[in-house]
């Protein structure tokens, strides 16, 4: 059974038909990339995959459960976690303590225990704290874990929100344009990182891109969307090769 | 716990304990007469509100325009219920009777905090401070014209039961409280609202609880910070509870920083204090606390304390360093 | 049926001076977004220098309208210059409190110069009742509802059909997009207002040739109140802010006449937060939802 699935997933804004009959399955330990053109739909889908929007149509299901109507954090809990076009950082907290708000649901101290710090909170807090920074010095970034996230330098910046999604510890991580606004060798670098993510914790990964490089490079399959449809799937082989692909990105 | 967090703990009893008996001393020898009590028991009150306005503003980042609303409502509420308590023998003084009011009407607050904020914490920021606005507003007008308020009257016969020392120990209460929420996870869930609310949903947070909670907790707080005050002055009159007083407390919370509790408290001292000496330019308070609240947003929007906290054993570690360790270069401070 | 009528037309009075007010709120909120708690001050402001000229020249009431407009909007200009175009780009929140001790800081100026005791506004518009069968209905109620009328429809055509509102417009939907279109963002910002203050001025004439009176705090409650009516018409649509303002107007007066005066506030209030809670957007907005 595969991961996470969608089944004629439509969303309707007013009359316009954003997204149609969108189905992709992805399984687990996979890594999709979803392109299009500007305005074909893609952050649409990811923003109903993710709780932001309610389907106007179909089904979408995350380990054979409907997300459907579930609110963005209850789909977090449940295993699918996000990052956004436009990096949304806690910009005035560390970098430590945009990691340890992830582990908010993993810590279980109530708000009386953690008021009057009984033994558990300093427990949990002293655990949370060593795990985020062991957490940090995955992506080696450990030493920043006391500097504001708004004075990383921009690629720091994409992959604490990138450690910070996969520190709710998801099954599926969905990374919306992660290369926007890199150089080609930030760009390069986030590759590496985004195959290491996906070995070492052992997840789906499904991707919007525009940096064709990035997509081709590491995507396994691709589904590609205009006017939010989807007009091919395929390998990247498949994809280059695509006529219909072709003409959308090159005009007729 | 460990070494360093208990000596920061020793640090911080130690400090609020001295405060404690210097307040005693002078008052024994008789260096603090009795106005200047009463001016440090409304520090004490306004210590209160303005941390609880900072949960809510600061921390949880929603402008509330209506906190006074929050304060009358506790000080209505504590006020009838120690009236009755005492009318009817159950409790007939002393500190039991002041704790079970204040907390009575602090509840009383709270509640009145979840019924507004749960529809009113769905919208967007400006949206809430002019349901905030509105609230403090219609309470007003409805403690005017009710009965058993005393309506526009005034309400009198409330036991008088704060003293300096209950005082400052109820303030010394909620600012720990205050502190230690805001630095567990719940505190951390309520901050990351403030600084990105959709950003807090996608990594798990339950933003509408966390959201009424913060809010519900700050009118708490509000609330016994109205009881407090009805219980020293012993009468209320319904439009001491105004837009204005909200105003007030904001100006306190963003003077001191939106998000510093230390920030707060020098702030609430200082600007109950100062009214008090500039009694004779009076009628230029206002405009003085109105122009600096502009200039404050302009040149230092994060208040003088920005989101940092004060800490005693901070700077002195911080001054040590200096000197030990590189007397010229500075530690990177984070603005 | 005649108390209603004449009830009725006092609503209707009541109302286009909210309207007008109200306008000024909604067209700053149109273009920057900011809940502009000076306004009600404006208008405050607007009053005293109707008063002043009056007192000075005994010129007529339509150069006093004038002067008094003109003088507004300059203010107005000066309070975006000054103490809001350097938070374009802050936190709403901050710009919020701005708004809030701008507010503050007009009206105890206001206290500082004019005193706190209220003023007599001149007789300066004739007071000559006109009689329709049993009701009557006074200058001041008619020149109110007149006036209004006629700048709510200037207004109109200005938004719409001239070079400036069509900026303003622009503006209003798309800030960059605007720069980009070769329109002067901050000159569009600073005639929105001059005109909402204008507007604002106007109000605060017609507010105090009908209760007679000027005084430091007289912007609080009609400027809530209006406030309360560009909400509930939809904060950021022209056209709202006159239907909420008559609504406003209608309800305040019914209210005072049929169930009780000290009621009336608490009632516009409570009508503000029962929309916001069904419907945030106000009677004629439209959904708006954030980008993700």
């Amino acid at each position: 059974m595969a991961l996470l699935e969608t089944k004629g997933l439509g969303m309707q804004f007013g009359g316009l038909k954003a997204v149609d009959n969108f189905e992709i399955a992805i399984n687990d330990h996979e890594l999709v990339g979803l392109i299009g053109p500007n305005g074909a739909g893609k952050t649409t889908i990811f923003n109903m995959l993710t709780g932001v929007y309610l389907p106007t149509d179909g089904d979408i299901t995350l380990d054979g459960m409907s997300i459907v109507g579930k609110k963005p954090y209850q789909i977090v809990k449940m295993g699918a976690a996000r990052t956004f076009q436009n990096i949304r950082l806690f910009k005035d907290l560390s970098v430590a303590d945009n990691i340890k708000i992830a582990y908010h649901n993993e810590m279980k101290y109530t708000t009386l225990e953690g008021i009057l710090r009984t033994k558990r909170y300093w427990q949990e807090e002293a655990k949370a704290h060593q795990e985020a920074i062991d957490f940090l010095s995955i992506f080696n970034m450990q030493d920043y874990a006391e500097t504001m996230a708004k004075n990383l330098p921009y690629g720091k910046q994409r992959k604490l929100e990138i450690a910070r999604a996969l520190a709710t510890n998801p099954r599926i991580l969905l990374l919306d344009e992660p290369a926007a606004g890199m150089n080609p060798h930030e760009t390069k670098e986030l590759m590496e990182t985004i195959h290491f993510i996906r070995d070492k914790f052992n997840i789906a990964i499904l991707l919007i891109e525009h940096d064709m490089s990035l997509v081709m490079g590491i995507c396994e399959r691709i589904v590609v969307v205009d006017y939010g449809k989807i007009i091919a799937t395929g390998t990247p082989d498949e994809i280059k090769n695509n006529m219909d692909v072709i003409r959308v990105y090159l005009g007729e | 716990m460990t070494k360093v967090n208990f000596k920061s703990y020793l640090f911080n009893i130690v400090a609020i304990l001295s405060v404690f008996v210097l307040i005693q001393i002078l008052i024994a020898n008789g260096t603090l007469s009795r106005y200047y009590v009463s001016i440090l028991i409304f520090i004490c009150i306004n210590i209160i509100l303005a941390t609880s306005l900072n949960l809510a503003t600061g921390f949880l980042g929603q402008l509330t325009l209506g906190h006074a609303g929050f304060m009358a409502v506790g000080a209505y509420g504590s006020a009838l219920t120690a009236i009755y308590l005492r009318s009817n023998d159950i409790l007939t003084g002393g500190i039991g009777l002041l704790l079970v009011s204040i907390i009575v009407g602090g509840l009383f607050a709270g509640i009145m905090g979840i019924v507004i904020g749960v529809p009113a914490l769905r919208l967007r920021g400006d949206y809430l401070a002019i349901i905030t606005l509105g609230f403090g507003e219609v309470i007003r007008v409805v403690i005017n014209n009710l009965a058993f308020t005393g309506g526009a009257k005034g309400l009198t016969g409330i036991p008088r039961l704060v003293n300096i020392s209950n005082a400052f120990w109820i303030m010394a209460f909620v600012v720990t409280v205050l502190y230690t929420l805001t630095n567990s996870r719940q505190g951390r869930a309520i901050i990351s609202i403030r600084e990105d609310e959709i950003a807090a949903e996608a990594v798990g947070i339950q933003t509408t609880r966390y959201k009424v909670m913060g809010f519900a907790i700050a009118a708490f707080f509000a609330g016994i910070g109205g009881g407090l005050y009805a219980h020293f002055i012993a009468f209320l009159d319904p439009n001491t509870f105004n837009f204005m007083r909200s105003v007030e407390i904001l100006v306190i919370v963003v003077l001191g920083g939106m998000g510093s509790l230390t920030g707060s408290v020098m702030s609430a001292v200082v600007l109950t204090i100062l009214p008090e000496a500039l009694r004779d330019f009076a009628i230029y308070r206002l405009l003085i606390y109105s122009g600096l609240l502009v200039v404050m947003m302009i040149f230092r929007p994060q208040g003088i304390f920005g989101t940092t906290e004060f800490s005693l054993a901070g700077a002195i570690k911080k001054l040590r360093y200096n000197q030990i360790v590189s007397p010229r270069k500075k530690v990177k401070e984070d603005d | 049926m005649v108390l209603f009528l004449q009830q009725f037309i006092n609503g209707l009075s009541v109302g286009s001076i909210y309207a007008v007010i109200a306008l000024g709120y909604t067209m700053v909120y149109g273009i920057i977004r900011l809940i502009n708690f000076a306004h009600g001050e404006i208008m405050m402001m607007g009053a005293y220098f109707a008063f002043i000229t009056v007192l000075a020249s005994g010129m007529p009431f339509y150069v006093v309208l004038i002067v008094s407009m003109v003088l507004a909007a300059i203010l107005g200009i000066t309070v975006e210059t000054l103490a809001y175009r350097p938070l374009r780009k802050a936190p709403r929140i901050s710009a919020l409190i701005t708004a809030i001790g701008m507010s503050l800081f007009l009206q105890n100026l206001a206290l500082v110069i004019f005193k706190p005791e209220p003023k007599i506004m001149p007789p300066i518009i004739p007071r000559m009742p006109v009689f329709i069968g049993p009701l009557r209905i006074g200058t001041v109620t008619i020149v109110t509802i007149v006036l209004s009328i006629v700048f709510m429809v200037l207004l109109d055509f200005f938004v719409k059909k001239t070079k400036p509102g069509k900026a303003m417009r622009a503006v209003s939907e798309d800030k960059e997009a605007s720069v980009l279109m070769g329109i002067n963002v901050n000159r569009t910002i600073s005639i929105t207002f001059a005109i909402g203050s204008a507007l604002g001025a106007l109000g605060g004439v017609l507010y105090s040739v009908s209760y007679t009176q000027v005084f430091p705090t007289m912007g609080v409650m009609p400027g809530l109140k209006a406030f309360v009516a560009a909400v509930l018409g939809g904060i950021g649509i022209i056209p709202g802010a006159m239907l909420g303002g008559f609504v406003i107007g209608m309800v305040e007066t019914l209210t005072k006449a049929y169930i009780s005066s000290q009621l009336s506030d608490a009632i516009v209030f409570g009508l503000l937060i029962v929309v916001l809670l069904f419907k945030p957007t106000g009677i004629l907005g439209k959904n708006e939802k954030e980008k993700v």
